[in-house]
C-alpha cells in the first residue's frame, strides 16, 4: 500500500509531503503518525508541505488533526513550507488552520521545536 | 461567448477527486490563468468533486474553455443523480454539514470562483457550475 514516509530525526519526525494525496492516503498518514509518536516518544512533528500546489479542506482538516492528536501524546507540530498561493487560498476558503503552529522553511520550523525542547530541560 | 473546447471527467470513487485535480491544473495552465487563481480553481474542483463522490454518490465533472472579448475562462460543471439538497440556503452557509466534513466545500468552493451556480432538488440530483476568468 502507498504510503508518505516518516523519518525521525532525534527526538522529531519529518514528514514531507511530496505528491498529490488522494484521501485515502491522507488518513493512512494520520493513522501512521500517532503509531509512530507513541513509539519513538518523539517530541515534535514537522510536517513540509512545501510541495503540494493545494490543500483543500480533507487535507486542512487531517492536519488540524493530526497536530490536535499530536498535542494530547506531548507532541508539537510544527507546519511548514506552504506556498503562498495555497496560504491564500485557505483564507479564502475559510480554513485558518486553528492551534496548529506554522514556520516559513523547515530550518526555522526545526529551531522552533528545539526551542519548546530546550524550555522544558 | 464562444466554447472553445470542451470534455468531461468521471467523479465517481475517491481516486478521481485526485484525476480531476490534475485534470483542472492542466486546463488552468492552457486557460492562461495566474498562479493563485489556478491554486483556487483547482481546490475549489476538489471541494466538490469530493462533494459529488461523498453526497452525490459519484457523478462528473464537465468542463469547458469558454472565451468572452479578451478573456478566457474555465467551467467546471459537477453533477451527480445523488439524493440533492432539500434545503439550498442551509446547504450554502459556512460550518453547516450533513455528513462529517467542515462544511466549507461549498460556500468555500463560491468565494474561491468568479462564478457560481447551484441547482438542486431532493431527489434530482446535485449540479454545482463554476467559473474563472482570466
Amino acid at each position: 500500500m502507498e504510503r508518505i514516509p516518516i523519518l525521525r530525526m532525534g527526538d522529531i519526525l519529518l514528514v514531507t509531503i511530496q505528491v498529490d494525496m488522494h484521501d485515502q492516503l491522507a488518513l493512512t498518514l494520520q493513522d501512521d503518525l500517532s503509531e509512530k509518536i507513541r513509539a519513538t516518544s518523539a517530541r515534535g512533528v514537522l510536517i513540509d508541505i512545501s510541495a503540494l500546489d493545494i490543500v483543500d479542506s480533507f487535507i486542512g482538516r487531517m492536519i488540524s488533526t493530526i497536530s490536535g492528536l499530536a498535542s494530547i501524546m506531548d507532541a508539537t507540530t510544527v507546519l511548514v513550507g506552504m506556498q503562498p498561493a495555497v496560504a491564500i487560498t485557505l483564507v479564502e476558503l475559510g480554513l485558518t488552520l486553528p492551534g496548529v503552529r506554522t514556520a516559513l522553511n523547515v530550518d526555522r520550523g526545526m529551531r522552533l521545536l528545539n526551542e519548546r525542547a530546550d524550555d522544558e530541560s | 461567448m464562444i466554447v472553445r473546447d470542451s470534455g468531461s471527467q468521471d467523479v465517481r470513487i475517491e481516486q478521481h477527486i485526485v484525476l480531476a485535480r490534475q485534470m483542472v491544473r492542466k486546463l488552468a495552465v492552457q486557460c492562461g490563468l495566474r498562479l493563485v487563481d489556478q491554486t483556487k480553481l483547482i481546490t475549489a474542483a476538489s471541494e466538490l468533486a469530493r462533494n459529488a463522490v461523498i453526497y452525490g454518490g459519484g457523478g462528473a465533472m464537465d468542463w469547458a474553455i469558454l472565451e468572452r472579448e479578451t478573456r478566457t475562462g474555465l467551467r467546471l460543471v459537477f453533477r451527480d443523480e445523488g439524493p440533492g439538497i432539500p434545503d439550498l440556503g442551509l446547504a450554502m452557509t459556512d460550518g453547516w454539514t450533513s455528513g462529517s466534513g467542515l462544511g466549507l466545500g461549498l460556500t468555500g468552493a463560491k468565494r474561491l470562483v468568479d462564478e457560481f451556480e447551484l441547482d438542486s432538488a431532493p431527489g434530482a440530483g446535485t449540479r454545482v457550475t463554476i467559473i474563472k476568468w482570466t
